[in-house]
């Protein structure tokens, strides 16, 4: 039989939320067609905020990647819009001349930003805030401008304000009523906000209304009704959401604000439904995720034909995702005659709370600086609790200054209760799934389950259960440092047994010990694989296949799958000759990228891997291992040979250096700088060992690092002479190599163990010779890999080489 | 569907994926250390792409070199906690011989 033709107009958050509920009730049922105006796949446009204020990147709030279309067999137009429906014909037509019959139609095309018609709205700078495009938008602005001005002081607009500063502009925020976000929070709340985000330094003008965009094509000011103007570089519109319904009203559905619908989603035209924030429903047109996918839940059981619940509208309850201001807010704010409420307003601590009850039950709730009640709280007025028999403090059980035990609050809620209001998730489910699945982390539980993947407000209450669910294992899990989830074995016992046991091979040990997945992951093989080297100094046979997968290629591996390839440049010191092979191999094979590196060489990126061994070979120069836990690079300052300040040759040394230590596998990546004075121009004081020449001497400094946690190497020594130089750096090397873990940089790793204990090993003489002794075997055991890859036939037909098949196909 | 003749069985070295071009699509094929043979597309499913050939294997999973998503060479399947699924191939010895199904 032909299955029945299902299209959606509007490929957004409550549309596509509909269509995994389908999928998950029958997912034979229909041949499935979205257009979607925008040119990407299904993403979160609630992180929209949290991508402008820099903590996401687009491309990680993409919630249905084009995969899961293709997967699931649906047919999806981005980029493309419906400009037609055909309700008699059942046929939408698209902007693009492309018709499409169907039998079940759903328009879920969400809405736009509301600009204000004010003259000069047209004017370039002047955004709302609703996609990815706006949020590039702005983006960009924040590049080439200073000033924004964000018309609106509700949800949207503070967000928008937030990501702003966050982008280094000057942002004043406009708002036409004199208390922010009026319509979630009353006076008293509203103006701790509002004092909380001046001390993040935005500035706010109340009770002004907009009246006329200045500039000449591109916003440079605006004047407000009152007559006075600020100068602006970048209007934002934040004012509210206009429902997207002309294409339903254009082709005779009825449109009240939105496009009215039944309980059943069901508009005034037959097989044609709309769902999300188009849809007005009993004359309510919401603007928050979570009746939307309530929504969705019943047209897919509608459509699908199992027993669907009508809709019946929904309460919202609404936070605020900006950081440093903790709120939630739902039902009445404001009280009446009928009304009563209970109010704490802890000033000294910055928490307010007011519940308002009507007839005994709770009819509105607003929380500032202490949300941990919002959840039991916003339930009780889901369920129309009557709370005649309780006291005030057992209403507001986490009391007035934000004490309470929020484990215990985890503990308490029952299992009906909604942890995840985005998506609906009650504690009982996240629970049945951390007990049915074994899953220890947050994420895990998002994966399984939906709860924490949209606003994210609801994450740490799902750790609370995570840690009250698996009481004593969620602290044990998170304590004991496992290797990995593949075995119980911390790192020191691995290493322990090793040794005791006297295994050779990774394979071994995971044999040995009991290896959970027999063959291992990616974290414990090359972790296996290190330690394995570091003990068997002189006769460690290296697992290549074990290795991460740029060591495994001696390449770096980039987003595309292609590769990097960096020759070593001994202490940045180079030669007309070299710079003349690296320029003629960059043009023989089209590299698309040539550029000087961080650690003062050149890179050559953007290259196919079945091009790297011709290219190493073209090039005769060794590997620079800018892609490996090993030595990377010894920068150096040009030194006492040519500058007047210089006191030491920092370039011989380094050079010396980089040439001893290359190619040693080490716990993480390291890197060296040698400067000749203290001016330190090799930045030598964020390396993880860093040499400053003095007169007379050197300084050696250690545990420096330059990258994610920014920290200034410790003094080790001073010493005499580069040999002694030499000999304390092979020491505290392989002192280092010995205990630290597997992905530990020199940093994190002195932290742990202490700069006074390292010093106290390396005073003993004999202690360091034994070390530089075992240094110097394991450095004897290293040959050239790109050489190697040259000379050996079966290296680059194991790893280099892509093959083609035949494209004729064979019959036998 | 047709049968496509990539390589022989005796070429291929175990748990290093091999990368073949077949009709306008790459293909990674995968030797087990069961013996057993795995064919995929050469493309992550992870939002961002990638390969997967360069991968490390273990057992029937392979770990996606760019992005650490652990995939089943079984069914494509993206273990928990990440998403998505990858494409597999069928994959047919004929003595010596070995074809993908596409
Ligand atoms: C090429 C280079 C950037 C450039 O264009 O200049 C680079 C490129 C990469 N860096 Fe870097 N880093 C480069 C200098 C640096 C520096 C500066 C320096 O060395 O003076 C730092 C900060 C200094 C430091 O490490 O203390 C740096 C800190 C990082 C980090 C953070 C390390 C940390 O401990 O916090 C990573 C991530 C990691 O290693 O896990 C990283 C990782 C990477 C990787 C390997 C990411 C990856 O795994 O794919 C990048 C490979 C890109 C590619 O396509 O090949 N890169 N990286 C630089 C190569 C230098 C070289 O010649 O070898
Ligand atoms: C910055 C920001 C922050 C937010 N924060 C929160 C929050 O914290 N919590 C919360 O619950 N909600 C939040 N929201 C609201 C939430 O994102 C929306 O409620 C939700 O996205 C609405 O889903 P929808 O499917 O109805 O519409 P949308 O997600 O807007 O999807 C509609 C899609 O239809 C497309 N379309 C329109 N017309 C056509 C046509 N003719 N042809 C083809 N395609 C068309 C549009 O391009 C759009 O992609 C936020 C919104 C924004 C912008
Ligand atoms: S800083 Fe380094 S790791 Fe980050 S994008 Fe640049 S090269 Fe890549
Ligand atoms: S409440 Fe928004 S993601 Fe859970």
């Amino acid at each position: 039989m032909e299955k029945r033709q299902l299209v959606m107009i509007g490929n957004g958050m409550a549309g596509v939320r509909t269509i995994e509920e389908i999928l998950k009730i029958n997912p034979d049922a229909f041949q499935i067609t979205i257009f979607g105006d925008e040119p990407h796949p299904n993403y979160n446009r609630i992180q929209l905020s949290t991508v402008l204020q820099g903590d996401t990147k687009v491309d990680d709030i993409i919630m249905n990647s084009w995969e899961w279309y293709r997967e699931n067999n649906i047919e999806l137009f981005a980029g493309e819009a419906i400009v037609k429906i055909d309700s008699a014909s059942k046929v939408v037509l698209s902007n693009k001349g492309r018709e499409v019959r169907y039998d079940e139609l759903i328009i879920a095309t969400g809405s736009s930003s509301f600009i204000l018609p004010v003259p000069g709205a047209d004017k370039k700078g002047v955004t709302g805030f609703r996609d990815i495009k706006d949020c590039d938008d702005m983006i960009e602005t924040a590049r080439l401008y200073k000033k924004a001005a964000v018309i609106g002081g509700g949800l949207l607009g503070l967000e928008a304000a937030r990501g702003l500063l966050n982008l280094g502009m000057e942002v004043e925020v406009i708002h036409l009523m004199p208390h922010l976000m009026e319509r979630q929070l009353d006076a008293a709340a509203s103006k701790m906000l509002k004092r909380e985000l001046e001390s993040q330094g935005m500035k706010f003008l109340m009770e002004k209304q907009s009246a006329e965009i200045l500039g000449e094509e591109r916003v440079t000011g605006l004047r407000f009704t009152d007559g006075t103007e600020i100068q602006t570089d970048l209007v934002v519109m934040a004012v509210g959401i206009r429902p997207n319904t002309g294409l339903a009203k254009e082709s005779g559905i009825y449109v009240n604000r939105g496009i009215v619908v039944d309980d059943f989603m069901h508009t005034s035209v037959p097989h044609v439904y709309a769902v999300g924030e188009c849809a007005e429903h009993r004359e309510i047109v919401y603007g928050l995720v979570a009746p939307l996918y309530e929504q969705g839940k019943v047209l897919a059981a509608s459509l699908c034909g199992s027993e669907a619940k009508p809709y019946e509208g929904s309460i919202v309850g609404t936070g605020l995702k900006v950081s440093g201001v903790d709120l939630f807010s739902a039902g009445e704010i404001d009280e009446d005659n009928e009304t009563k409420a209970i109010t704490v307003h802890n000033e000294f601590d910055g928490v307010y709370k007011k519940i308002v009850i009507r007839d005994n039950r709770v009819a509105g709730i607003v929380l500032y600086g202490d949300t941990k009640d919002s959840s039991r709280l916003f339930r009780m007025l889901l369920k129309k609790e009557d709370v005649s028999g309780m006291t005030s403090v057992s209403i507001l059980e986490s009391g007035c200054c934000g004490g309470g035990a929020s484990e215990s609050n985890a503990a308490a809620m029952d299992d009906e209760e909604i942890v995840c209001g985005c998506n609906g998730v009650t504690k009982g489910t996240i629970v049945e799934a951390i007990r049915t699945k074994e899953l220890t982390t947050v994420d895990e539980v998002g994966g399984c389950t939906n709860a924490g993947r949209s606003c994210g407000r609801c994450k740490s209450l799902i750790s609370d259960i995570l840690a009250h669910t698996l009481g004593d294992k969620y602290d044990t899990a998170a304590k004991k440092d496992a290797l990995c989830g593949c075995t119980g074995y911390s790192r020191d016992e691995v290493v322990a047994e090793i040794k005791e046991k006297g295994l050779t091979s990774v394979r071994e040990v995971m044999n040995v010990l009991g290896w959970k997945q027999e063959e291992g992951c990616s974290k414990c093989r090359p972790a296996l694989n290190y330690y394995l080297g570091m003990i068997l100094q002189e006769q460690y046979i290296d697992d290549r296949d074990s290795r991460l997968v740029n060591e495994k290629m001696h390449a770096n591996i980039q987003k595309d799958g292609k590769y990097s390839v960096v020759p070593r440049m001994y202490g940045g010191v180079t030669t007309a000759e070299d710079l003349k092979k690296i320029a003629e191999v960059a043009e023989k094979y089209n590299v698309p990228l040539v550029k000087l590196t961080g650690g003062q060489r050149i890179g050559l990126f953007g290259v196919n891997k079945e091009d790297l061994p011709a290219m190493w070979e073209d090039l005769g120069m060794p590997s620079g291992y800018a892609y490996g836990k090993t030595l990377r690079t010894v920068k150096t300052c040009v030194g006492a040979k040519h500058c007047r300040f210089g006191t030491q040759d920092s370039m011989g040394l380094g050079i010396e250096l980089e040439k001893k230590f290359e190619r040693l596998d080490t716990p993480h990546k390291v890197k060296m700088g040698v400067s000749a004075c203290p001016r330190n121009c090799a930045e030598a004081g964020i390396k993880d060992f860093g040499i400053v020449g003095i007169d007379g001497g050197w300084e050696i400094y250690v545990g420096g690092n330059g990258g994610t946690d920014l920290r200034a190497g410790d003094l080790l020594q001073t010493v005499k002479t580069k040999e002694e130089v030499i000999k304390l750096i092979g020491a505290f090397m392989q002192y280092y190599r010995e205990t630290a873990h597997y992905l530990e940089r020199t940093s994190k790793w002195i932290e742990r163990v202490g700069l006074d204990h390292v010093k106290e090993v390396l005073a003993d003489e004999s202690t360091r010779k034994a070390l530089n002794e075992r240094l110097d075997k394991t450095l004897e055991r290293y040959i050239e890999p790109w050489n190697e890859a040259i000379e050996k036939k079966e290296v680059q037909n194991k790893y280099y080489q892509k093959q083609k098949g035949t494209e004729a196909p064979v019959l036998v | 569907m047709a049968r496509y003749y990539l390589t022989d069985y005796d070429l291929l070295p175990e748990r290093t994926g091999q990368v073949f071009g077949v009709k306008g699509e790459e293909v990674a094929l995968f030797r087990l250390s069961t013996g057993a043979l795995a064919a995929v597309e050469n493309r992550s499913p992870h939002p961002k792409g990638g390969t997967l050939g360069e991968g490390l294997v273990s057992g029937h999973y392979v770990y996606c070199p760019v992005y650490d998503w652990k995939i089943s060479l079984l069914d494509g399947k993206v273990q928990s906690p990440d998403e998505g699924q990858a494409k597999i191939f069928q994959v047919e010895r004929d003595g010596e011989q070995v074809f993908i199904v596409k």
